[in-house]
């Protein structure tokens, strides 16, 4: 075994402190919005914002946020880009990742190419917008899901994978007499539960975080996402602060923020726990050289 | 004919499932290629694009000789570089830090924590620096008036945006990015270590000698594949903390095109920067892979 003098326990020591340091910097800021989002004007002033535990504490945040139905209406859309947006993602990367996985199928190097080709160059942002807009998604939630239907990068991963199947059980499925589509459904699908997971989780993530092709093609209030929503308040936090003469029980708009920021937040720290030993198998599945 | 038949009965059902991938990739990859014709056409909305008047490079040169051309190119590199030579170390250094720890459990801990920023979105980003930064009701002035100090607007300082893009890129993205040279790492053969403690070779040796050689190969990969994207800074991050005070510290080729395409409705001449931008990537990212190849570790 290794042996250890002074030198090294030194630097033992100093690795731990500042590991520890930098995972006490990815979450101890949500405890600090979490604290401001809650506290109550005049506290918020008399301690100069150095709320870190506070004494008392209002929802007086949250509860100006949920006026007017704004953050319900964007978490739907938000809701809806998830669910559905995944869901087809992953319907149409299998389905074209199988065939595609087929070493034998004719002109397959061919259609590869032209996927590939998509990955090394673009239309840029402008001329994708202007597709959008010619056949009259804009404004439409569908806007959100059709245009990153398939990901180029995750279709060559779920490709890799199934191209790692035993080529056998397939052969074997076969000689029954199974049709292509039972041995996807009962065979292909059922063996690939690890990458379709994964590659769901990724699509899953990015639709909850993405906010910039909402900025792009949906201009109706009532259709922005989640992260939209929150953009707004940050940018605009003065406007919410409201009247002067009401400023006694005024709403504190940092803490209008701090709130905003965490029911944003919420969602993925509670999901998180859960899936984030998935995500780590997901990149080392991703890394696997396809 | 009797060949595509015997094809047909036999891949049918293969090819009738790639129809609406590639269906997808025609219409929402290529047709916009060919929509890069704006870029070549001084765009009109009343007129469409196949009815505006054709203007040849005109657009081109309009942003060569405007005064943009030099700062956004130049933030574009800048920022790129920056990134290059801070957040794409860190990851290793984050790996290689992980590694020297014994503690499964703590070393566990710091990894699920360190993941967690990759999951958030840079408008929660954005409003973490808020919560932090800001020039009335952020954390740190609150500290620095409290230290009898004065209050700093960080968010619209430009002298300070680049440092405030590349921190909090490396804060997000450390802890993911070094999944991929744990696992490298856990592929060294642990004998070779036993070896080297042998012939009494002290731990810094050990990691020069031992421990770099052994993801030699992923850096360079992972460099590769940076290098083949310097043009993409990361709009989303970008963008989100731009503001008029900053931009010109911080205004990249992306946040441009945005702004004159989608903001000023100048089609034509955001088309051809975009195009501009394209056109870079595509030779940057062939000219790594065939570096890659050297390395035996090709992109595609």
């Amino acid at each position: 075994m290794r042996h250890y003098n002074a030198g090294d326990r030194i630097a033992q020591s100093i690795n731990y402190v500042l590991l520890t340091l930098l995972a006490a910097s990815c979450i101890l800021p949500f405890l600090y919005v979490i604290s401001v989002s809650l506290t109550p004007i005049s506290e918020y002033i008399k301690k100069d914002g150095l709320v870190l535990i506070p004494t008392h504490t209002t929802l007086t945040a949250y509860r100006e946020i949920m006026q007017g139905g704004r953050l319900l209406d964007a978490y739907q859309v938000t809701l809806f880009r998830v669910v559905v947006g995944t869901v087809l993602n992953l319907i149409f990367t299998v389905i074209t990742a199988l065939p595609l996985s087929r070493k034998s199928l004719p002109g397959r190097s061919g259609l590869l190419l032209f996927i590939v080709f998509t990955m090394l160059f673009n239309g840029g942002i402008i001329p994708s917008y202007l597709l959008v807009k010619n056949i009259g998604l804009l404004n439409s939630e569908w806007s959100l899901i059709i245009p990153g239907l398939i990901n180029a990068f995750y279709l060559m991963i779920v490709k890799s994978f199934f191209e790692q199947l035993p080529e056998a059980i397939d052969e074997a499925a076969r000689m029954d007499g199974a049709g292509e589509i039972s041995i996807l459904v009962r065979i292909v699908l059922p063996l690939s539960v690890p990458i379709i997971a994964t590659i769901g989780l990724f699509y899953a993530v990015w639709h909850w975080n993405s906010y910039f092709d909402a900025l792009l093609y949906i201009n109706t209030p009532e259709n922005q996402p989640v992260q939209l929503f929150l953009r707004q308040i940050l940018l605009a936090a003065v406007a919410i602060s409201g009247d002067a003469a009401e400023a006694a029980n005024a709403v504190n708009p940092i803490s209008v923020q701090m709130a905003s920021v965490a029911v944003t937040t919420l969602p993925i720290l509670v999901v998180y726990p859960f899936i984030q030993k998935h995500f780590t198998r997901g990149v080392l599945l991703g890394s696997v050289k396809g | 004919m009797h060949r595509t038949m015997n094809l047909l009965r036999r891949y049918g059902v293969m090819y009738a499932l790639l129809i609406p991938g590639m269906l997808y990739f025609a219409v929402f990859k290529y047709v916009p290629m060919v929509y890069i014709a704006a870029a070549f056409k001084n765009y009109n909305v009343l007129q469409g694009l196949w009815e505006s008047p054709w203007v040849g490079w005109q657009n081109f040169q309009l942003f060569f000789d405007g005064v943009y051309v030099k700062q956004i190119i130049g933030n574009t590199i800048l920022i790129s570089f920056y990134k290059l030579i801070f957040s794409f170390p860190a990851p290793i250094i984050l790996a290689l830090m992980l590694n020297a720890v014994t503690s499964t459990g703590f070393k566990r801990t710091i990894q699920t924590l360190s993941y967690l920023p990759h999951f958030l979105s840079w408008v929660i980003i954005y409003g973490l620096l808020v919560a932090f930064l800001a020039p009335g009701t952020g954390l740190v002035n609150q500290l620095l008036t409290s230290f009898h100090m004065d209050r700093m607007s960080f968010l619209t300082e430009s002298s300070l945006i680049r440092t405030i893009i590349v921190t909090t890129d490396i804060w997000q993205s450390i802890g993911w990015g070094a999944i991929i040279y744990l696992a490298a790492l856990t592929g060294i053969d642990p004998s070779l270590y036993e070896a080297a403690t042998m012939d009494g070779a002290n731990r810094s040796r050990q990691l020069w000698h031992i421990t770099l050689p052994g993801i030699r190969n992923v850096i360079i990969l992972m460099l590769v594949l940076r290098l083949s994207a310097i043009l993409d800074v990361g709009f989303d991050q970008i963008f989100i903390m731009l503001n008029p005070l900053n931009q010109e510290k911080a205004d990249v080729i992306e946040t441009w095109v945005y702004r004159v395409g989608l903001q000023e409705g100048r089609i034509g001449l955001a088309t051809a920067v975009g195009l501009f931008k394209s056109v870079i990537g595509f030779v940057l990212v062939l000219g790594a892979n065939r570096v890659a190849k050297k390395f035996d570790g090709q992109i595609w």
